[in-house]
Parts: structure tokens; C-alpha cells; sequence
């Protein structure tokens, strides 16, 4: 590859054009594609792996025990139900609370005998309880509700900055396809739905639509003017601007998905499973796919959405037919760039 | 700004923004030194451990908790833990009996006793009212002439209420001292004796109660706020309204009525029958006993007299809170260790760390020495969000938990985002052929608009989640609206005036080809002015285009205008200088 200067410098002239906006269908065929897969597969699985938090679990006290090593405690659950993410804390002194999602009867049986070699105590030392969840119902209506308020105040602030509900209808379509596709892929992995993982995931979507506004924000500048040009469509222009941000949408998301991938392989390779798997993991793919579908999804559907307006359609047929006449003649006088 | 020339006002700027961080600096040392504060930001429950609280529900009447009733108090105990600060507390049930709460460090006394407050609250009519202190044994009032009610009693304020039994307990009742055992709940149906416990600004008091006419759960919501005047100015009193639902409208109403009579024979304003007060009680205490001073007849009452605004916000809480019928015992409390390992904030800033590196990399590698305003920036942006963070955690006992130590590390790529899109700004008009201080300039008037509308996205969803969502969430909403604010501050304060005092400079000013504003390398022409904008073409691109861009090539040539062809045939006979510059540094 050149260097990113002058992959740039083309990019802005136009000489070097990606066909965004043309290729649309494609890349809605491809979004629908996997947004469809990644509401069937957690449809499939029975839904998503949610962690203790939401569904509630088992919870194992183990006093006077003598050591407070937790991993002792994380491997006498793995023991019996492996893969899993036991929650183990030191309760004042010299008491362990382990904390599992929900057990079989038999499950609990054996992992309090694990427990109870694990951490040198008698048997009567180790008890087990059920814990309710603690992101329970309340937490979710209230997270989603606010959700979908913010969703939509940020739809009318888009309308009302861009001046046109298309460009925060496409926005929001955009936003839904980031989404559902990190939701798929999170169901993919089987990575257990963790109140980090939610966090991350409300991340991915603030950050989706902030991608969005950066890359539509030029697009108006490029359009702003388009009725009075005959130089391109306004296809072409959605398309130039979109390429000329390209530089952009591409070292924005190096710069976000560095650090996240960072504990993504790093970290969570050396630890295994926890709360910095789940998280990182809703935020690599959401970043990843947030900058693609403002890309793909948004950007051309914009495009889509405004190109059959009367007044664009004239427009459209103005350029055709200068570049016609341009084509078939060529004696314009033209004056030097001078400064 | 522009008449000073923007390197002065850059420099002001600049020296503005040195003075918000000693300002801040200097707020948090103060804070460390009084004891309250330290430097280090506030850990929540899964990094720091913290203190466990399990709770025993008590429903009036002893009965069994349902599961409704548990979620109901889960959601209320949790109103209570979030109104104390951003701090995230995890709250579930045990066993199907119990409340379980943890929260991040020790929770204070207030803390405590909020989510222990139990909320049993009612309105009761006082009868009669007196010192706190018990009166001595030598003037006790004799038997014989003991209060003999001749008559059932007509309404809950009708006298025929205090038996002799009833002003017994009112003599002998020393409210200065307080006895510290817990009582059976009092019956709603009959009168009670009970005190208002000192406060900062009045004596303890006794009364003799009549019977509960409102209940806490008809309490719809309350708030407080400065009272306002007769004109709708706003005086320096503080008031707290209550809003009560159809049933409590009612028989608020109702009460008032009743009420405000013996407000008026009392003498009105200047009168003191207590008979004209309403007591608020609240599991057996009287917290307030306002006298009615006007009929209530849409459910709405205002408090006033006498409050701080902390007093206010308290009773407004107390209010709030006290609408469901549960009360809390703490069973057992005690400390509990990080629920999360060490290990993995240890990872966790470790990979962030590397993640950083990468990023510091990379913008050097993207932007040369431009990289250096960038990684500078994200410094000062760093040390704006670490004192915030610090200063919250004293003020707002805002603590981070590995969510929030995530959501900073994303929060990187969207600072950086900031300079990004105004660099590539400055780029774009570099490619029209401007200079670098107009550049400067021109980019900064574009970059600021998208900044400012990509950054309200974030603060809107910051706001309203902070404002709807409960627990993590909110917690989370926090520290996105923090880095955003963050970040708004340093590409205000400090990325664009450095541009604007480094775009003076010969270094970057001639665009050295370390500068990352290289012009030549940008491909830029001077500007012609005349017929608008110019696209110029760059001399052929040193590496050849791969076949698949050559229908995009061949598209661009077709658009060329006339002019912009001569130009380009043109150039390509000059192409020989240009193109040296154009391969050096790949």
C-alpha cells in the first residue's frame, strides 16, 4: 500500500473511490444476512447464557476456613460444572462466599464436598442458599427504558441538526444493525451475559451513533449545495464524502479497538473467563461492526432514501447530460490554477 | 478572536486550561489534606470489596414477605442506595426471605440508616404537645385528676382519645433521653405517645397522637425546593411538597378541614393550639408536626419553616421513601473482600496499558510529529478525567468498578476520535492548497461542528440514562458523560491552541515532511480562486493501481473538468520534483 498520506490525498480527490453507495444492495443483502442469523441463533440456543446476576444461583458459605485463597474456591466449582464463572469473596474474617450460577441438587451436593476439601472444614461448616439476582427486572426496564428515550431524543436531535429525518432514520438503521450483529456474535461465543457485557454493550451503541453523526456530518457538508452543481449526483457526493472520511472511520477505529483488543487477547487469554472477557468482547465486535455499518448501512441508505426526491432526480439528470456534452466536445478554455 | 490573532488568544487559552487543572489540583490536595479525600479515585464492590448487609424485611401486621413484596423492597432499598451517591451497590434477595445489599468501602452512619429507615410512615393528628423532658416524679399529676374521657371519641382529633393510661405515658415519657429498645409497632387505630427527637435547631418534643388518618403509601412523590413568594420570587426558604394520590387527596382534604378550624379559633398565625398540627410519623417518631395553615384540597401540601436544604432534602426522603409499608433489620453486616481478583484489574490496566502503547504507535506512525499533540492531548485529557474522578469520588462517592475502567479505555478511541477528525480537517484544507495557519483555521471551523454534534450523542445518552437507569447503569452513564465533558474541554483548551501556536512554527509551518502537514505529501496545489473549488489530481500514485480500482480511476478522470485535465497534463510534465517528495517516508 502507498503511504496512508497519499492513500488519503486519492481518497479526497476522488481518483481512488470505493462504490459504497453504488454496491448498496450488497451490503443490505449482507446486513439483513447476518442480522437475520443473529436473531435465529440465540433463537435456536434457547436464548442468551445469562449469568447470576440475572437469573439468581446458588450461594455457598464456607466458615472458618483456613486459608482465603479463591482460586481454591473457583476450581472446586470448575471441578464439577467446568467452564463456568464462580464469583468467590472473603466474607469478614475468615468466611468465603462463593457465589455460582444455578445448580441441579446433585451439582450442589458435589461441590459442597469440594468446598469442603478445598478449604480443610467439616462439613456442617459449608452451607448453601439461593441468591435472587442482582440485576433483576427493575434494573432492566429502567436500563431499557432509558434506552429507548435516548434513542429517541437522539433520533430528533439528528433531525434537527441535519435538517432531515432521513439521515437520523438511516442512523438509527445503522445503530439496529450494530446491535443485533454484536448480540449474534455474542450468542455465538457462548460467553455468559454478564452486567459488564450490557455495559459494553450500551457503549457499542453510543458509539455507533456518534460514528454515524462524525461520517453524516460531512456528508451534509459535501451535499449542502448539491441542487446548484452539475458536477455529481447527489449518490456521488454521499459516496466522495463517505471516502473522504474513510482516513478518518479507519484510524478511529484502530485508535478504539487497540486497547479493547489489547484485554480482549491479552488479558482475558491469561485470565480465562471473567467480567473483562465479556466486556471486551461486546466492545471489539461492536466497535468493529459500529464502523462498518455507518459505512455500509447508514451512508448508503441515506443515499437511497433521498435519491428518488423530485428535485434530485433533476439534479441527477443535469449531470448526466453535462458529462454527456462534455464528453462530446472538448474546447473549453480553461485558465491555470495560479495562487 | 481574531483581531488579537489567534496565537495570543491560543496562548490565553492555553494558560486558561493550566489553571482549571491547578484549580482542580488544588481542590482535591484540600480535600486530602482535611481527611476527606485522597488521591487515589474510589474502588467500587468488585475491585474493593466492601461491606455486606443482610436484611431481614419486616411487613406490618408480621405477617409473611410474598415475593412481591421482597421485589418491592429490593426496589426500594435500591432507590435508597442510589440516591446516596453514583456509588454501584449490588442488591438481590437470599433464600427468598432476605435482602441482600453490598456496598463499595464502609457506608456511613446515614447511609445505614437510610437503607435500615424503615418505612412505616403515617400522618396522625396531635392532640397535645409538650417539653421533651419526662416531668418529674414529685409533679406528676395525681390520679384523681387524670384526664377521664366522658365520651366516645367523634374524629381522630376529639380529645376523648387521651385516657388516663394514654397521659400517664405522655408524663413519664422522657424524650431528651431516648430508650434505645426497640418497641412493638404502635396500632394504626389507637392514639400514641411519642417524641420528636432533637434536631440542630429545636428541642426534642412529646406529644399525644390521634389515630392514623394517611398512610405513607398514599404518598405519590415529594421534592423540595426554595419556597417562593406571594410574587413568585423566590425566597431563601426551603419548602417540601408532597403530592399525595386519589385516596390521600381525599382525606388529606378532609383532615385540613378539620384542622385549619382550630387554626383559625387558636388565633391564626399567632396562636399555638397544637390541635392544629398533623404529625408525620415515621416508624413511631415524629419527624415533622407542620401546623395547617390552609385547606388542602388537591393533595399537594407544602412544608416550610425553618429548613436547611439538608433538612429538606432529608424529609423530602424520608417522604419519598416511606410509601411502602416494610420495614428493614439488619441481621448481619460484614466486611467483604473483592468480588473480582485483583488479578483481573491488574490485567485489565496491563492490557489498557499495551492498548495505550499501540495507540501511541500507531498516531506516530499516522500523523508524525502531530501524533505528539495527539498523545499530549490524551495526557491532559487523562489527568482532566483521573481529578475529576477523584473529586467525584469525595463529593459523590463515585467509585469505578472494572465497567467503568473499560468504559475510560474505550473512552480513548473516542478522544482521540476528536483529534483525528479535526487533523484530517487541517489535512483536507491543506489538500485545497491553503496555508497552515488559515488551515488551521478553516479545519478547526469545520472539525468543531462535528465534534460538538458527535459529542452531544454521547452527553445525551449520558444524561438520560443517568437520569432514568438505576445501579450500573448509572454508574456507567457517569463516566461516559465524565470522558465526554473530558474530552470536549482539552480539544478546546488545548489540541486546537496547540495546533494554532505550532502552525507559527517553522517546523510545521513549512510543513516538514516529519510534520504530518506536509503539503507536498498531501498532494496539495495552491489554491485557484475563481471558479470555486478545485479538485486537483495528484501525479500519478507510485504504486500502480490495482486492477480493481481502475474502473474508480478511470470514473474519476471522466469527471475531471476541462480545466482540471489541462491541469493534470500539465502537472505530469512537471511530475519529476514532486514525485521524489511524494515516495519519501513510505
Amino acid at each position: 500500500m502507498a503511504s496512508f498520506a497519499t492513500f488519503g490525498n486519492e481518497l479526497y480527490t476522488g481518483k481512488r473511490s470505493y462504490d459504497f453507495v453504488a454496491s448498496k444492495k450488497i451490503w443490505f443483502l449482507i446486513a439483513a444476512v447476518a442480522v437475520a442469523l443473529s436473531i435465529l441463533l440465540p433463537v435456536a440456543k434457547g436464548g442468551f447464557n445469562l449469568g447470576i446476576e440475572f437469573r439468581g444461583g446458588s450461594e455457598f458459605t464456607v466458615s472458618n476456613v483456613k486459608t482465603t485463597d479463591a482460586t481454591l474456591g473457583e476450581k472446586a466449582v470448575r471441578d464439577v460444572v467446568p467452564g463456568s464463572v464462580p464469583r468467590v469473596a472473603n466474607v469478614a474474617g475468615n468466611t468465603m462466599r462463593i457465589q455460582t450460577d444455578k445448580l441441579t441438587d446433585d451439582e450442589t451436593l458435589r461441590i459442597k464436598d469440594g468446598l469442603t476439601t478445598a478449604y480443610g472444614v467439616t462439613d456442617n461448616e459449608v452451607t448453601s442458599t439461593f441468591v435472587g439476582p442482582t440485576w433483576g427486572a427493575d434494573v432492566t426496564k429502567q436500563a431499557l427504558l432509558g434506552l429507548v428515550i435516548f434513542v429517541g431524543l437522539a433520533a430528533v436531535l439528528m433531525a434537527l441538526y441535519f435538517r432531515t429525518w432521513k439521515m437520523s432514520l438511516s442512523a438509527l438503521a445503522g445503530m439496529l444493525v450494530t446491535m443485533f450483529i454484536t448480540a449474534g456474535v455474542y450468542s455465538l461465543s457462548d460467553f455468559e451475559v454478564t452486567p459488564s457485557a450490557i455495559i459494553g454493550f450500551l457503549t457499542v451503541l453510543s458509539y455507533s451513533l456518534y460514528d454515524t453523526v462524525v461520517v453524516f456530518d460531512k456528508i451534509r457538508e459535501n451535499t449542502a449545495d448539491v441542487q446548484a452543481s452539475t458536477r455529481r449526483t447527489f449518490g456521488e457526493e454521499v459516496n466522495l464524502a463517505v471516502n473522504q472520511t474513510l482516513v478518518r472511520s479507519i484510524n478511529t477505529m484502530m485508535v478504539a479497538i487497540l486497547p479493547v483488543g489489547a484485554i480482549l487477547f491479552i488479558g482475558a487469554g491469561l485470565l480465562g473467563a471473567g467480567t473483562l472477557r465479556d466486556l471486551s468482547l461486546a466492545l471489539f465486535v461492536g466497535i468493529l461492526i459500529g464502523t462498518a455499518a455507518t459505512i455500509f448501512v447508514a451512508a448508503p441508505l441515506y443515499a437511497w432514501l433521498r435519491q428518488g426526491e423530485p428535485d434530485l432526480v433533476k439534479q441527477a439528470k443535469r449531470v448526466e447530460q453535462r458529462r454527456a456534452e462534455a464528453a462530446g466536445k472538448a474546447d473549453a478554455q480553461a485558465t491555470p490554477a495560479t495562487a | 478572536m481574531a483581531r488579537t490573532g489567534p496565537k495570543n488568544s491560543a496562548r490565553r487559552v492555553l494558560v486558561w486550561l493550566g489553571v482549571i487543572l491547578a484549580v482542580l489540583t488544588a481542590v482535591l490536595a484540600g480535600g486530602t489534606m482535611a481527611g476527606q479525600a485522597s488521591w487515589a479515585p474510589k474502588l467500587a464492590l468488585d475491585l474493593e470489596g466492601g461491606t455486606q448487609m443482610i436484611l431481614a424485611p419486616k411487613v406490618e401486621g408480621g405477617s409473611n414477605i410474598t415475593e412481591e413484596q421482597l421485589n418491592q423492597a429490593v426496589a426500594i432499598i435500591r432507590q435508597r442506595v442510589d440516591g446516596s451517591g453514583v456509588a454501584e451497590a449490588e442488591i438481590s434477595t437470599q433464600s427468598g426471605r432476605n435482602v441482600v445489599v453490598s456496598l463499595p468501602g464502609t457506608p456511613s452512619k446515614e447511609t445505614r440508616a437510610l437503607i435500615q429507615a424503615s418505612a412505616d410512615m403515617n400522618f396522625r393528628p396531635v392532640l397535645q404537645a409538650g417539653a421533651g423532658a419526662a416531668v418529674p416524679t414529685a409533679s406528676l399529676t395525681p390520679d384523681d385528676k387524670l384526664p377521664q374521657p366522658t365520651a366516645a371519641p367523634a374524629n381522630s382529633s376529639d380529645v376523648n382519645w387521651i385516657t388516663a393510661d394514654v397521659y400517664k405515658k405522655f408524663e413519664t415519657l422522657d424524650c431528651d433521653n431516648p430508650s434505645q429498645d426497640k418497641q412493638e409497632r404502635s396500632d394504626p387505630a389507637k392514639p400514641l405517645v411519642t417524641c420528636e427527637p432533637a434536631s440542630a435547631t429545636s428541642p426534642a418534643i412529646k406529644y399525644i397522637l390521634g389515630p392514623v388518618e394517611v398512610k405513607g403509601s398514599n404518598i405519590k412523590s415529594s421534592s423540595f425546593q426554595l419556597q417562593r413568594g406571594a410574587q413568585g420570587a423566590v425566597t431563601n426558604e426551603w419548602a417540601v411538597n408532597i403530592q399525595f394520590d386519589e385516596q390521600g387527596t381525599a382525606k388529606f382534604k378532609e383532615v385540613t378541614e378539620r384542622l385549619y378550624q382550630f387554626y383559625v379559633a387558636g388565633g391564626g398565625q399567632s396562636g399555638s393550639d397544637p390541635k392544629a398540627q398533623f404529625a408525620i410519623v415515621l416508624d413511631d417518631q415524629v419527624i415533622s408536626a407542620p401546623r395547617s395553615l390552609a385547606v388542602i384540597t388537591d393533595g399537594r401540601p407544602q412544608i416550610t419553616g425553618g429548613f436547611t436544604e439538608q433538612s429538606a432534602k432529608a424529609l423530602s426522603d424520608q417522604l419519598r421513601f416511606g410509601a411502602l409499608p416494610i420495614s428493614f433489620e439488619i441481621q448481619s453486616e460484614q466486611q467483604i473482600s473483592a468480588t473480582l481478583g485483583g488479578e483481573q484489574l491488574r490485567m485489565g490496566m496491563l492490557a489498557g496499558l499495551i492498548g495505550l502503547l499501540l495507540v501511541v504507535v500507531y498516531s506516530l506512525f499516522q500523523y508524525r510529529a502531530l501524533g505528539f499533540v495527539t498523545i499530549a492531548s490524551l495526557v491532559v485529557a487523562g489527568a482532566i478525567t483521573y481529578l475529576a474522578i477523584a473529586i467525584l469520588g469525595w463529593t459523590e462517592n463515585y467509585r469505578l468498578s472494572l465497567a467503568g475502567v473499560a468504559g475510560l479505555i474505550v473512552a480513548i478511541g473516542q478522544t482521540a476520535d476528536s483529534f483525528i477528525v479535526y487533523f484530517e480537517r487541517i489535512r483536507d484544507e491543506l489538500r485545497e492548497g491553503r496555508g497552515l495557519v488559515s488551515a488551521v483555521q478553516n479545519g478547526w471551523k469545520r472539525a468543531k461542528r462535528t465534534v460538538l454534534a458527535s459529542k452531544a450523542v454521547n452527553l445525551l445518552a449520558a444524561l438520560v440514562l443517568y437520569f432514568v437507569a438505576v445501579g450500573n447503569v448509572r454508574g456507567f452513564a457517569f463516566t461516559l458523560g465524565l470522558t465526554a465533558i473530558a474530552d470536549l474541554i482539552v480539544v478546546f483548551m488545548f489540541t486546537h491552541p496547540t495546533l494554532q501556536v505550532l502552525s507559527k512554527t517553522r517546523f510545521f509551518g513549512e510543513g516538514h515532511r516529519f510534520s504530518g502537514l506536509d503539503p507536498k505529501r498531501l498532494g496539495a496545489v495552491p489554491l485557484y480562486r475563481g471558479a470555486g473549488r478545485i479538485r486537483t489530481p495528484e501525479d500519478k500514485p507510485a504504486v500502480a493501481v490495482r486492477a480493481k480500482n481502475t474502473g474508480a480511476v478511470a470514473e474519476a478522470e471522466r469527471r475531471m473538468t476541462i480545466a482540471e485535465r489541462r491541469l493534470a497534463e500539465k502537472q505530469e510534465q512537471l511530475a519529476g520534483s514532486s514525485k521524489s517528495a511524494a515516495k519519501e517516508g513510505k
